[in-house]
């Protein structure tokens, strides 16, 4: 929860709650983008950016560099599985 | 050691280490003790465990302090009791993340409140408990929020989102904590001896480097926000250790590619506009810090659990034999702690910092074990 995870913005899902779907290693999911996201990069800019991921919320942009390197890391604490079934997980 | 496959430049983090050392040793020798560098959050101590950080550096110059950054760590039981008081009640479904699902309480975790039958349900976001509220609108969803800023924009946001949906049916057990007062308490400690810290990355992410600034001003001790790859981390230590040699007490940042120097401007005003100190938390460990925590404001008393419910409210003493507390000031190690890989393990914790992975108990008993050196002197000092 406190590591995030990074994934890439791959469509707006929700204008006007500023949603969009993201890609965290194969699993999408319907975060929110309110976090990074201002005048000089409004909602629609968004698809293509890599961005970390804290429990359903983009928290900042980041280069896919760096978006590898975070997961690389996650997956040598043993927290990228935990991560991703937390990603899937979904209650009715 | 280990240099090779395990750090992406391993050069680079030769090069750290050497310097590190160099640097530290004179520094160590003037004040007859290593440097106690504390690193803040949990999320760091997890690091260097993972990458045996601690075994690179020369250990009579410096020491790592575990800091009480590990949110589901410093959770008092009774908060916990509290928070299985409400999944009890048959209109409820209580939602939290995975994390806090096996903190223990004086009365069992939410896991086993679950196994006993209450509706509790683990989500990956506030968001899906948000969801739960409207696919149930004849229950009342309670999400279980703790976290430091790191989540505390995500139940903000949430809780902006159900008020301009007009959902009445869902309401934060806000259990939000905050860094800086806790740091400032740690410091007024007496007993406490730190030379400096390791700041948390992902906290200022989204508050900056601002609010750490009474560190260097007001306690003359640096601070350097931290990446968290074991090679942010060496760079890090030397930063601080640079600081020290050179005679300066500054905020640094290395880990600009994350953090702004104002923090996230957007999560800020979320927060701002949602939250508001209280006058003290409980801290697990380190008892009641000023400022601590917060809860929310009036205006969302409708989505405010504690305002909505009757919580027990329930004040709980840490357990006797535990010592989480003193790991948390430093004062000890794990390991030295009595009930440490006997009564206390990861598969049943008994103090806080054995729950998570982000804990320095669990990080030692995962990665560390025990060190037979540490642990000699302490064990015949107890009763």
């Amino acid at each position: 929860m406190c590591l995030g995870i990074p994934g890439r913005i791959v469509a707006i899902t929700d204008a006007g709650s500023k949603l969009g779907m993201v890609d965290v290693c194969g699993v999408r999911r319907q975060i929110n983008l309110a976090c990074v996201i201002d005048e000089d990069h409004p909602l629609e800019s968004c698809v293509g950016d890599w961005v970390l991921i804290h429990v359903g919320f983009a928290m900042s942009r980041i280069n896919e560099e760096e978006a590898a390197l975070t997961l690389e890391l996650l997956k040598q604490l043993g927290e990228a599985q935990n991560e991703l079934d937390a990603l899937r997980r979904v209650e009715h | 050691m280990r240099f090779t496959d395990e750090f992406r430049d391993p050069d680079k983090a030769r090069t750290l280490v050497g310097e590190i050392a160099r640097l530290a040793a004179p520094l160590a020798a003037m004040r007859e003790r290593p440097l106690q560098i504390m690193e803040v959050c949990g999320g760091h101590t997890h690091t260097i465990f993972r990458y045996g950080l601690k075994s690179m550096l020369p250990q009579d110059s410096i020491e790592f302090v575990h800091g009480p950054g590990c949110p589901v760590c410093v959770l008092p039981m009774g908060r916990v009791d509290d928070c299985v008081a409400l999944a009890r009640d048959p209109h409820i479904i209580l939602t939290t993340f995975g994390d806090a699902m096996r903190v223990p309480g004086s009365q069992g975790s939410l896991l086993q409140a679950k196994a006993d039958g209450a509706d509790v349900r683990m989500v990956y976001s506030p968001l899906d408990a948000l969801q739960l509220a409207r696919a149930h609108p004849e229950r009342e969803v309670v999400f279980f929020a703790l976290g430091f800023e790191t989540t505390m924009p995500s139940t903000a946001l949430t809780v902006l989102q159900a008020r301009r949906e007009g959902i009445r049916n869902f309401s934060l057990f806000c259990n939000h904590i905050t860094i800086v007062p806790t740091l400032k308490a740690l410091l007024d400690s007496a007993d406490l001896r730190l030379d400096g810290f390791i700041g948390p990355g992902h906290v200022s992410m989204v508050i900056g480097n601002r609010p750490y600034d009474f560190i260097a001003k007001a306690y003359g001790k640096p601070l350097v926000v931290a990446g968290f790859e074991p090679l942010d981390l060496l760079q890090s230590l030397w930063m601080v250790i640079k600081q020290l040699a050179e005679g300066r007490c500054e905020i640094e940042n290395q880990y600009t590619r994350i953090v702004p120097e104002d923090g996230n401007q957007q999560a800020l005003a979320a927060l701002t506009e949602v939250f508001e100190l209280r006058e003290f938390f409980e801290w697990r460990g380190l008892g009641s810090i000023d400022h601590s925590g917060v809860r929310m404001r009036r205006e969302f008393a409708a989505f405010d659990a504690e305002r909505k419910f009757a919580v027990p409210n329930l004040a709980v003493a840490d357990p006797k034999s535990c010592q989480c507390g003193e790991v948390l000031k430093g004062l000890i190690k794990p390991q030295q702690c009595k009930v440490f890989g006997t009564a206390c393990t990861p598969d049943k914790p008994l103090g806080a910092l054995m729950v998570s992975s982000e804990g320095a108990c669990a990080a030692y008993y995962q990665y560390g074990r025990i060190d037979v050196k540490d642990r000699q002197p302490r064990a015949q000092g107890v009763s």
